[in-house]
């Protein structure tokens, strides 16, 4: 009752991901400084940096896998505390594909995809299994529904691990850079896949360095740098006019070969 | 040297055997109860549950420190002396019981050590797609953890079908106790001995053989 007293308050008016001054720490590294984000209904922002920058920690905080220190996060409106009812409220809302797949080996991609359904959202086993083969055929995998995660390849195991999220009906998407452990003909059917969720109207944050696929979806770059966001912008400014030095720097270094 | 005598060693056969109900219920109940309380002493260790985690490392350390025909002579003979309610243990009960705690330290460790094992991943992909803490153990972690312990606690349950022998020391007639009885009637020591030894060897190589077919089929998913 009051979760979906909340959900109808804030649905439409409220940003799908707020931060404001977000600051986290491991022991002593200042990992997140002062991070203020705002991702609208529908965005697709790319974000991009050195490595150790704090891209993926910052995406990692939006699901509580890992805590932030200082600072306010909501998503969709509800605002993240230490209370677990509102963890787990807010990570069923907040699909995640991580640059290892971390599909369950023990199961099949389908009993992987349908874990969520039958016992996060307590539906009926059949239901959950129509629902889940729906998404398969989505990032066209169904034929190998029955097989175990480690027969398949790279590229099949990151799309059936996005099939795994969207069947819990995720309000956003994160991924942690998710062609990073692909080989090189692997990655374009997990772009493709990615491609199209975006032009489905998926609020996506993308930690990545496919700077095509920036290009050609995103509605936002953010560049970040020692915690720090240091640049944000269209990508077409992003890429052709970059204002800080550091931006230059990394650009040149990563479209320079 | 006298010949062996094969005739003697058929006959005692079908008069063993009645006896080794006794032994693998003995055998089974201990693994069961070992089991039990070897997966509640891996979780308060893994999750270091406070002043709990303290006790289950003295209650490891006692059970591994100790041999287990002292621990056996300790409830059967001792503890009655100090628990007046004891009186009336029996021979079978303080077996299953020492064979449960003395057993139960070891696997409490393999157990763990299988649960610590199973990548932090795993819980990261669980917790992402809503399950809570108690779903992605008994979903995830639990059966993953199964497949790495299976072998280690086989190993157990075969040690322990063969420790059960020691009940005998408690005036228990189980398969050694029927031996030694035979064995003294007849004075055909070592054909009685070899005798019950083989029995041992058949079961133990039988529980190999279902040993072999579950890890197959704990394996089934990782086959390439």
């Amino acid at each position: 009752m009051n979760e979906q007293a909340t959900t109808a308050a804030n649905a439409d008016d409220a940003l799908m991901v707020e931060m404001r001054g977000l600051n986290k720490w491991f022991g002593d590294f200042h990992v997140l400084r002062e991070i203020y984000l705002e991702v609208e209904r529908g965005e697709r922002i790319v974000i991009c940096g050195p490595s150790g920058s704090g891209k993926s920690t910052l995406i990692r905080c939006i699901n509580h896998l890992e805590e932030f220190q200082k600072g306010d996060l909501s998503v969709g409106g509800l605002p993240m505390t230490q209370d677990v009812k509102r963890i787990e409220q807010i990570r069923r809302r907040v699909g995640m594909v991580f640059q290892h797949f971390n599909l369950f080996p023990h199961l099949t991609v389908l009993e992987n995809c349908c874990l969520s359904p039958i016992w996060v959202q307590k539906k009926p086993r059949k239901e959950a299994e129509a629902q889940a083969m729906n998404y398969l055929e989505r990032v066209q995998i169904a034929e190998q529904a029955l097989k175990y995660p480690g027969q398949l390849s790279g590229g099949q195991q990151q799309r059936v691990a996005i099939a795994r999220s969207l069947c819990m009906h995720p309000e956003v998407m994160l991924f942690d850079e998710p062609t990073s452990a692909l080989d090189p003909e692997m990655i374009k059917e997990v772009l493709d896949v990615m491609v199209e969720l975006a032009h489905e109207g998926m609020t996506m944050l993308c930690v990545t360095h496919e700077m095509g696929f920036a290009k050609t979806v995103a509605d936002r770059v953010i560049f970040m740098d020692q915690g720090q966001i240091i640049e944000e912008n269209a990508p077409e400014a992003f890429f052709n006019d970059p204002q800080s030095e550091r931006t230059q720097l990394f650009l040149s270094q990563i479209l320079g070969h | 040297m006298n010949v062996l005598d094969v005739d003697y060693m058929v006959g005692l056969v079908p008069v063993l055997i009645r006896y080794l109900p006794l032994t693998l219920a003995m055998a089974v109940a201990g693994m069961a109860l070992a089991l039990v309380l070897a997966c509640g002493l891996a979780v308060i260790r893994v999750l270091r549950i406070p002043g709990l985690n303290g006790a289950t490392l003295l209650f490891i350390s006692f059970f591994r420190g100790t041999p287990l025909l002292v621990q056996l002579f300790l409830f059967y003979y001792g503890l009655p002396q100090v628990l007046a309610f004891l009186t009336q243990i029996n021979g079978v009960t303080a077996t299953i019981m020492g064979l449960t705690l003395h057993f139960s330290a070891y696997m409490a460790e393999s157990i763990r050590a299988a649960i610590v094992g199973v990548d932090r991943s795993q819980t990261e992909a669980a917790l992402s797609i809503g399950m809570t803490n108690g779903q992605l153990m008994r979903r995830i972690v639990l059966p993953q953890a199964t497949r790495v312990a299976v072998p280690t606690l086989m190993n157990y349950f075969i040690d322990m079908i063969k420790a059960t022998s020691l009940a005998f020391t408690l005036g228990v007639t189980e398969l050694m106790g029927a031996t030694q009885k035979e064995a003294a009637g007849s004075f055909l020591y070592f054909e009685a001995f070899i005798t019950v030894a083989i029995i041992y060897w058949l079961i133990v190589e039988g529980l190999a053989w279902f040993q072999r077919r579950l890890e197959t089929r704990l394996n089934e998913a990782y086959r390439r």
